[in-house]
């Protein structure tokens, strides 16, 4: 049982490959790609967790209570303006080859001509 | 390749990959036990060093500053790209201002969603604000912050006033906020560098830990943050939805 945390964000990162290889539409696939990254959301929050711990905010607790790891929570934020940024540019993409070959299906798009 | 070939060769490397994936994450430590010595340090040191009770905010905008630079301009580079990307391209109207007064575009927006955004803006200007300057308190902090604010003015979008909005040039204006909000992190870090000759050093009295104003350069970093990324997240609303009127023309 000491280990189900990070299995379930093996499991998340598997089914969100999953889905962008087997995607019809490029903002499907783009969702895809969110739930990859979520897995190592999970896959940092899980590995800064400390049992019986509080959130490192000590507004109204004592100084010195045991409390997670705050690294990991400033390194998840980092993650997440990664990831917003990423799907703004994938999506910006999908408007273009949208527009450039009527379909979101990325079987139908071809390479492009300069 | 056909789907059902595609989904069959997918499943059996992933099947590879998951089990070193497993494999992996079983040499982890066990849940619960994590010994990383910097967070703990951090920990200790953080509420009487810098004053401050959010301590992941102490670790992002001071003893990090210097990632959370990074991390910014990689939110302003991908701005750049969207922009650039979404640009006005050869074959389409060059000039949609003129045909924009007369769009009709939003017409089929309910009267329940107009009420509705129109009463919740407010709201959500207010809570946007409160998680900025409350950053370095409690949970939040400018790039939270930010991103609330910047669905404050989405609602605005949402309520059916796109047109409106656009007749006040919320590009020009929101890549000003944007830009003065990076500047004004990048200048803090340069401050340090002045005032005590460390660049991104919290150089500003730290004052009393829990009080407003408190943690000397944190809580400034977190409203240039939050300028920066509401103008981001409104650039990057507002490009999309311009094409969004382009193909709908």
């Amino acid at each position: 049982m000491n280990h189900v945390p990070y299995l379930a964000s093996a499991w998340l990162m598997l089914i969100g490959l999953y889905g962008i290889a087997t995607s019809r539409n490029l903002i499907h696939m783009v969702l895809c790609l969110t739930v990859v990254q979520s897995s190592t959301y999970l896959l940092l929050l899980g590995v800064g967790y400390r049992l019986h711990a509080t959130a490192p905010i000590y507004q109204g607790i004592v100084p010195g209570h045991r409390a997670v790891d705050p690294v990991v929570q400033a390194l998840t934020l980092t993650d997440i303006v990664v990831e917003a940024t990423v799907v703004a540019l994938m999506l910006a993409l999908a408007v273009v080859a949208h527009k450039r070959f009527g379909s979101l299906d990325p079987q139908k798009l071809r390479p492009l001509r300069g | 390749m056909s789907p059902r070939a595609r989904q069959i060769s997918c499943v059996v490397v992933l099947l590879g990959f998951g089990a070193f994936l497993v494999w992996g994450v079983l040499g982890l430590q066990d849940f619960g036990h994590w010994t990383g010595l910097y967070g703990r340090r951090v920990l200790k040191v953080a509420s009487s060093e810098r004053q401050v009770t959010n301590v992941v905010s102490a670790v992002n905008f001071d003893y990090r500053m210097f990632d959370t630079l990074i991390e910014e301009l990689i939110l302003f580079t991908s701005v750049m790209g969207v922009m650039l990307v979404l640009r006005h391209q050869r074959g389409e109207d060059p000039e949609p201002e003129h045909a924009a007064g007369d769009s009709e575009g939003f017409e089929d927006t309910t009267d329940g969603v107009r009420v509705l955004g129109v009463i919740l803006i407010g709201v959500t200007l207010l809570l946007g604000l409160y998680i900025v300057v409350h950053g370095h308190l409690t949970p939040g902090g400018g790039f939270q912050g930010g991103v609330i604010l910047g669905a404050a003015v989405l609602l605005v979008f949402l309520a059916g006033e796109f047109v409106t909005v656009r007749h006040l040039h919320p590009v020009e204006t929101m890549e000003t906020i944007e830009a003065v909000g990076a500047a004004g992190f990048a200048g803090l870090g340069l401050g340090g560098l002045i005032a005590s000759s460390a660049a991104f050093h919290n150089f500003i009295w730290t004052g009393t830990s829990g009080m407003l104003i408190s943690g000397g350069t944190i809580p400034l970093s977190n409203l240039a943050v939050g300028c920066a990324v509401f103008g981001a997240i409104l650039i990057l609303a507002s490009e999309l939805l311009e094409q969004a009127l382009i193909v709908r023309r």
